[in-house]
């Protein structure tokens, strides 16, 4: 597949990257000391941080990946929403929100610091500043790849020009540049990506004849009729679908363990959270970002859907084919973008697409110049200087994190489906980390040893899970299976799903084991603001209903609930 | 902090929402049996963006507007 871009497509290209170096270099002069740089001074009001926080995650994952699973898996692919993210979403709003903000820490590791101790907090410092560059290494491989590709685009020169970007606007303008441009960028996906929908959905006839045109989807792939159209259906067996998982694999494993263990732990999206500019925009924060995450299925899994359908009836005519002879899924957004978007609205569409990698990315970037900066540097390297070294520090950290993440993205081309892969890295080092937060935020007995030890068990029985666990037809090696093959799996992601029920149980049962072997270190008083019952309530009740974080999130969560009906 | 970031929002996509109406007003329509099933979706599109735009605007003149004399009596803006 090849694109031209016009001359018009490319003024837009250029316009949007002016804004988005713009909006760094006007933020230069508010950059006066390390929490403006790293915590924008918590100063953002709500509706800032709450679009921020769901377009952190709006990386390359996000948009090529979830359309990519739309049309590999059809409609179930929403179930990484409608299961996952909103209640992980109302759960970090209405519970977890009061200690993030209430502690005063600066990060999340801090947060592990004040509840448990320092070696929790190094060990959380570390693996998460590894798996952040990672990650920031995977949107620029992925965006470079795509250039290329479709454009023509060098690879290296790709990389090189928005790493470079990335780099400047971080480098001006810290967490606040990144944030406001993630809000630009949730713009420019929405606004971008409507028309995309509205033309492929008209083009098809509408929902009741992409319904009819995804039957012979599902039977040439010996599924039942309906199964990639209905969400819940087909979930009886790991068999009955072609993602390869049972009800409970995904309730549990996606749902609970995955889900919440990325949006409730994870810093780089509880950052967002934390720039807010009170305890109520904090809270406020994740269900602002909720409401459209629910409708965002229409928007990223449903082209995906219609693309498989137009590749079928036209007789795989309209995605490229891969290497072993399977629609490369990947391409799927690219190709209607070709089909449906005359010059002038691909800029835009283009544009978008660009946008929510190198946001991915600057996400990354953020997040890591923060933990590297707070609680490796400023705990373990260079203790009590100056504030303005620290600020100092977090800009060089920047350079340094973008510097491995280009190493990590010529690593990553080594993987076909991004989202697997990144699956595969949230199950080490985040599914058994949701266990030990629960665990400290609601029971005042979880010591620092249980949760570290815990924390490490988790971690280490998710390698060792990996390790003796193997989807069908897949190789020995990175994709698992390396000690034996013991456990096989129908798809790469039940195998993911279940290696994160292990971790987390592994961890909640470690943790509680060993905590109650150990002493306590830390007494109620010092506990305050970090522990559930030991915390007094925020006082919500003089404020009106749309302010109040339980109201809202039951609202969102009963809209869910009749979504997950309607597509059941 | 002293920077409304409807201000960006609305002068990036008022400006995208014009070069797409100009450029819909005066495009072949080839392009447009081409790809877009015969809908001048440039023009269309463009206008949506223009409103989004101006509408970014309109939000950020009024908060500067409230916050100016809110300025005086307490040092707090209105976003």
């Amino acid at each position: 597949m090849h694109i031209q871009l016009g001359g018009i497509d490319y003024a837009i290209l250029l316009i949007y990257f002016a804004f988005v170096l713009g909006i760094g270099w006007v933020l230069k002069r508010y950059m006066k000391g390390s929490t403006d740089f790293f915590l924008s001074g918590r100063s953002i009001p709500a509706w800032v941080t709450g679009l921020a926080f769901l377009s952190a995650n709006l990386g390359a994952q996000e948009v090529i990946g979830m359309a990519a699973s739309g049309a590999k898996y059809g409609i179930m692919t929403s179930h990484f929403y409608w299961v996952g993210a909103i209640p992980a979403m109302v759960f970090l709003a209405i519970f977890m929100m009061p200690f993030y903000y209430g502690s005063r820490a600066r990060s999340v590791p801090e947060y592990l610091k004040l509840r448990f101790d320092e070696k929790t907090r190094g060990l959380n410092a570390i693996s998460f500043s590894v798996m952040t560059v990672f990650s920031s290494g995977i949107s620029l491989h992925a965006l470079a790849k795509l250039m290329e590709t479709l454009l023509g685009w060098n690879y290296d020169a790709c990389i090189a020009v928005s790493a470079s970007i990335v780099l400047v606007y971080i480098f001006m303008g810290g967490l606040t540049s990144a944030i406001y441009n993630e809000v630009l960028q949730f713009f420019m996906i929405v606004l971008g990506f409507a028309p995309l929908v509205f033309l492929a959905l008209k083009d098809i006839g509408g929902w009741a004849a992409l319904k009819q045109k995804l039957i012979p989807v599902a039977t040439s792939q010996h599924f039942v009729e309906g199964t990639w159209t209905q969400s819940w259906t087909h979930m009886g067996s790991s068999l009955e679908n072609p993602m390869g998982v049972g009800w409970f694999g995904m309730t549990m494993g996606l749902g609970f363990v995955l889900s919440f263990g990325y949006w409730c732990t994870d810093f780089l999206v509880v950052q967002r959270a934390m720039a807010a500019n009170s305890m109520s925009a904090a809270r406020r924060t994740p269900l602002i970002a909720a409401i459209p995450k629910m409708l965002f299925p229409a928007l990223v899994i449903l082209p995906g859907m219609i693309a498989i359908a137009l590749h079928y009836s036209s007789g795989n005519q309209f995605l490229p084919i891969g290497k072993d002879g399977t629609p490369d899924y990947n391409m799927t957004i690219p190709a209607l973008l070709v089909k449906y978007f005359p010059t002038g609205l691909l800029g835009i569409g283009f544009t978008a697409l660009m946008a929510s990698f190198m946001s991915g990315m600057a996400g990354n970037v953020t997040a890591f110049n923060t933990v590297w900066t707070y609680d490796i540097y400023q705990s373990y390297i260079a203790p009590k200087k100056s504030d303005n070294h620290y600020l100092w520090m977090g800009r060089w950290a920047t350079v340094f994190g973008i510097l491995v993440s280009i190493g990590c993205a010529y690593l990553a081309s080594k993987f076909n489906n991004i989202m697997d892969m990144l699956q595969l890295v949230f199950g080490f080092v985040n599914a058994p980390l949701f266990a030990t937060f629960l665990l400290g935020m609601f029971w005042r007995r979880t010591t620092g040893h249980g949760a570290f030890f815990g924390l490490l068990g988790g971690t280490l029985g998710a390698a060792i899970f990996h390790g003796l666990a193997l989807s069908r037809g897949a190789e020995v090696g990175i994709k698992g299976g390396w000690i034996a093959k013991e456990f096989i799996f129908h798809s790469e992601m039940g195998q993911n799903f279940w290696m994160a029920i292990v971790a987390w149980t592994t961890c909640f049962v470690l943790t509680i084991v060993i905590s109650l072997a150990t002493k306590r270190t830390k007494t109620d008083q010092e506990l305050k603001g970090l522990v559930y019952s030991l915390t007094p309530k925020p006082e919500t009740a003089h404020e009106p209903w749309y302010m109040q974080p339980v109201t809202v999130g039951i609202l969102v969560l009963l809209a869910t609930l009749i979504l997950n009906i309607i597509f059941w | 902090m002293n920077f409304d970031l409807r201000l960006p929002l609305g002068i990036m996509f008022g400006l995208f929402g014009a070069i797409l109406v100009i450029f819909g007003a005066v495009s072949n329509k080839e392009i447009y049996e081409k790809h877009s099933l015969g809908i001048n979706i440039n023009l269309i599109w463009g206008a949506v963006l223009l409103v989004f735009g101006a509408a970014m605007l309109f939000l950020t003149w009024r908060a500067s507007k409230k916050a100016a004399p809110a300025k005086d009596q307490k040092k707090k803006d209105a976003r």
